[in-house]
């Protein structure tokens, strides 16, 4: 029993201070660098888009109600109180979680959940029920993480099994209309007013004159964290500086919703394929989701590919799944499925072309 | 005609206390240690009691296995002490030096390949052939295809192979010459100006690149990777001298230059001494007592901490003093700045000022994880043609096909030592390996 709170004490008590713990065997120094810094930074580079999301709550109920009026901070504080017992959940029933399993397998605790945790608010509708939500995280902590052995063993990214959960068990609290938009006992829509995402109506500007500003700078209804590009771009330079998340699968994505897209803007289908970047969850996505390093393809050149699939098979779904407005989701969780089938392609086929090389100089 | 090979990978990692080019002083220990445990593949039977005379060169013990193999004492003396460990492992056997040194006399015969080979069994030097893949001491009756040797040392704080050695050249041109008998010799040397690059009777390739371009391990990937069913030697610049010495001199001579240093020495320089010398005859340069301090025998990567009782290891030229990092820092990771620490990753702001040297200690500076960060963020420090996590991998799952197919026959634990270096999980990947290579050597036999 008293191994089983070590790992607790040991994680706050590291949290605050570098251990003393020194080198015991192999390389008598190492780098500066350990988990919590990089766990941190991904943290930091998801802030900015949280705090426009927050701020986006509030905008969008204020739209809801009619009230017209700018109010930067009114409207802040408002999607920072929707938000923040949010937080609380996810960050605590994912801890507590955690905690517990490091504590029975006698490991220290590992920092990955830091980022899902940091992720998971930003991915649901505000509305989503707190229970609801508790019980996607702890299914997809346990059934997801912990069975296979904690951070760096999942097959799939944590926090997008929350949001797959929380899709197919509770679909009426996850899609339509009405989840987007907050509004406090009592208050009605104003008449005209529809929450639906841009996604949902093709692009289709209902009420507010919704133009490819109001996309990238994020002013429309969708889930907390993914609708400002702006944000996301910021997170995207922060990842991409310090190496935490692989700016090959980025651009692969990328090209691959443009590529999917393209190919049905030929056809004469869907809105253009530029769109598919800047609407829904797509830029959110790439930049914070798809990158995982864990789920994602470990070879560089399988990043190539993981990426491009991620981005293509999002498109894909937004297009011709008519019961799907949005794809993302499912294209990540698809990508990573596939990554380590993708890796176990390229290292073999690597594997070969050495060896034919090196029977040829032989 | 040398050839050039630019390596883009690896790291130099910036720390203090480099030893200073001048050689301080000359140790003729009273008391020398004889270790089998450096020597991989090595298993020792004793042929000498407590009490007996032995001479510079006289060997000490055989290789179970392969009696042929023999390890010599460094002095003339009388044997002191038979040191045993755990379930009577036999770990060194001490020698009382005499106050004048005789060495064993010997006319070196070296016409054939065979008389070569013959020759440095009998004079105790095979230790110093190392046979890859595996890096086990090296078998005589194997056929290898090329013999490799590194000519200069890219590990932090190793001694600058051109000062301790710089002045044997004629050794070493000697030791080439033997060993050419037997398979072609590949030399890697830093610069085409260095004076190794003058050496004959070898092919010369010039690497260009930060550490671990002076492990033998990279040069030979980077010449010829070893497949599978190749087997090459490698041999220490050391070594070559040693043997160039026994060629034609005839006596046992591995005396050299010892590069002395570490951001915890007092003073740093070179000294001439022995291997198997006791750290105790160095008191100087760190002070008498090792407490709070590691004393290595060999670099700060790979090298062994020994301890202020420990003694100077075979095939090591460097001896690196560092502080143990025991002191805990104040919220350490969550500063913006750690103006004291250095890291490679672009989260800490050490890339901003790439002339600073850093103080550094033991300290973990986190605590073990299990693999987060992905294969490239370790293969940007192996400048080799493998999936280093893999292999890890491979290692660790002790899977000896995926193993063989990641490159088990190419590399060496110090090879990947960088890999250790860089890991934000601190995995102990050196030890990885080797338990890999443990398997391989099982399963192969």
């Amino acid at each position: 029993m008293k191994k089983f709170w070590l790992a607790t004490v040991d994680a706050f008590s590291t949290f605050l201070k570098v251990p003393g713990t020194v080198t015991r065997r192999g390389a008598h120094v190492r780098d500066a660098i350990d988990l919590k810094r990089i766990m941190i930074i991904a943290v930091i580079s998801v802030v900015p888009a949280a705090i426009f999301g927050m701020w986006n709550v509030g905008y969008q109920h204020a739209l809801a109600i009619g009230d017209g009026r700018l109010q930067i901070l009114a409207n802040f504080w408002y999607g920072f109180l929707k938000v923040l017992p949010l937080y609380v959940v996810a960050y605590g029933v994912g801890l507590f979680i955690e905690f517990f399993s490091a504590g029975i397998r006698n490991e220290e605790v590992n920092e990955g959940y830091l980022m899902s945790g940091m992720l998971i608010p930003l991915i649901v509708p505000v509305t989503v029920p707190l229970w609801m939500l508790a019980i996607a995280v702890a299914f997809s902590v346990i059934f997801v993480k912990e069975v296979f052995g904690g951070t760096g063993m999942n097959i799939w990214n944590p926090a997008l099994v929350t949001r797959a959960f929380l899709f197919f068990a509770y679909p009426s609290s996850m899609s339509g209309s009405q989840c987007w938009i907050s509004l406090k006992a009592g208050e009605n829509v104003v008449d005209g007013f529809t929450g639906a995402t841009p996604l949902a109506l093709e692009g289709a500007s209902a009420q507010y004159g919704t133009g490819i500003w109001d996309y990238i700078i994020g002013t429309i209804p969708g889930s907390v964290g993914e609708t400002s590009v702006i944000a996301i771009l910021l997170g995207a330079a922060i990842l991409i500086w310090t190496g935490v998340a692989s700016w090959k699968i980025m651009l692969s994505s990328i090209a691959g919703a443009l590529f999917v897209g393209g190919l049905a803007n030929l056809g004469g289908v869907g809105i253009p394929a530029w769109e598919h970047l800047i609407l829904g969850g797509f830029a959110f996505g790439t930049v914070f989701m798809a990158t995982d390093p864990v789920t994602s393809a470990q070879t560089e050149c399988g990043k190539w590919i993981y990426g491009f699939l991620v981005g293509a098979l999002c498109v894909t779904v937004r297009l011709f799944n008519p019961g799907y407005a949005e794809g993302m989701m499912l294209a990540i969780l698809l990508g990573n499925t596939f990554a380590p089938l993708i890796d176990h392609c390229v290292v073999s086929s690597t594997m070969k072309r050495r060896a034919k090389a090196a029977a040829k100089t032989a | 005609m040398s050839k050039n090979i630019v390596l883009k990978k690896g790291l130099d990692i910036p720390v203090n206390g480099a030893a200073e080019l001048c050689l301080s002083k000359t140790v003729s220990p009273d008391i020398v240690a004889v270790e089998p445990t450096a020597l991989k593949g090595f298993t020792p039977r004793l042929l000498v009691k407590e009490g007996d005379k032995v001479l510079a060169g006289s060997p000490v013990m055989a290789d179970k296995k392969n009696p042929a193999i023999l390890l010599a004492s460094p002095v003339s003396g009388t044997v002191k002490e038979i040191v045993r460990g755990d379930k009577r492992k036999l770990l060194a056997v001490t020698v009382q030096a005499d106050d004048v040194q005789e060495y064993l006399k010997s006319e070196p015969a070296c016409g054939s390949a065979e008389e070569v080979k013959e020759t440095l069994l009998k004079a105790g030097l095979w230790p110093f052939i190392i046979q890859r893949p595996y890096g086990i001491t090296a078998d005589p009756a194997a056929v290898p295809g090329a013999i490799f040797v590194s000519a200069f040392s890219t590990a932090p704080l190793a001694a600058d192979t051109e000062f301790t050695l710089g002045g044997r050249v004629n050794d070493i041109q000697a030791g080439i010459n033997a060993l050419a008998r037997i398979a072609p010799v590949h030399v890697g040397v830093a610069d085409s100006g260095s004076t190794f690059a003058k050496l004959e009777n070898a092919e010369i390739s010039v690497f260009k690149g930060k550490h671990p371009a002076g492990n033998v391990g990279i040069q030979i990937a980077a010449v010829k990777p070893i497949q599978k069913g190749d087997v090459v030697w490698t041999v220490s610049l050391l070594g070559l001298a040693a043997i160039g010495k026994y060629l034609t001199k005839g006596i046992y001579d591995v005396r050299r230059k010892v590069a002395v240093a570490g951001p915890a020495a007092i003073e740093t320089a070179y000294v001439e001494t022995l291997p198997g010398a006791p750290m105790k005859t160095l008191a100087g340069f760190y002070g008498g007592s090792d407490e709070g301090i590691r004393i290595i025998s060999g670099d700060l990567l790979s090298g062994k901490a020994v301890g202020a009782d420990g003694y100077l290891g075979f095939y090591d030229d460097t001896v690196t003093i560092i502080l143990e990092g025991t002191e805990p820092e104040l919220l350490g990771w969550a500063k913006p700045v750690r103006w004291s620490q250095f890291s490679t990753d672009h989260s800490y702001f050490s890339w901003l000022t790439p002339w600073r040297k850093y103080d550094m200690d033991t300290n973990l500076h986190g605590g073990p994880r299990a693999f987060v960060m992905n294969d490239s963020y370790y293969a940007k420090v192996l400048p080799m043609d493998i999936f280093p996590l893999y292999l890890i991998k491979a290692c660790l799952a002790g899977d000896i096909d995926k193993m063989e197919q990641f490159g088990i026959y190419q590399v060496l634990p110090e090879d990947l030592a960088l890999c250790e270096y860089v890991d934000p999980s601190k995995n102990n990947i050196q030890d990885m390996i080797a338990q890999g290579i443990d398997l391989m050597l099982k399963e192969m036999a």
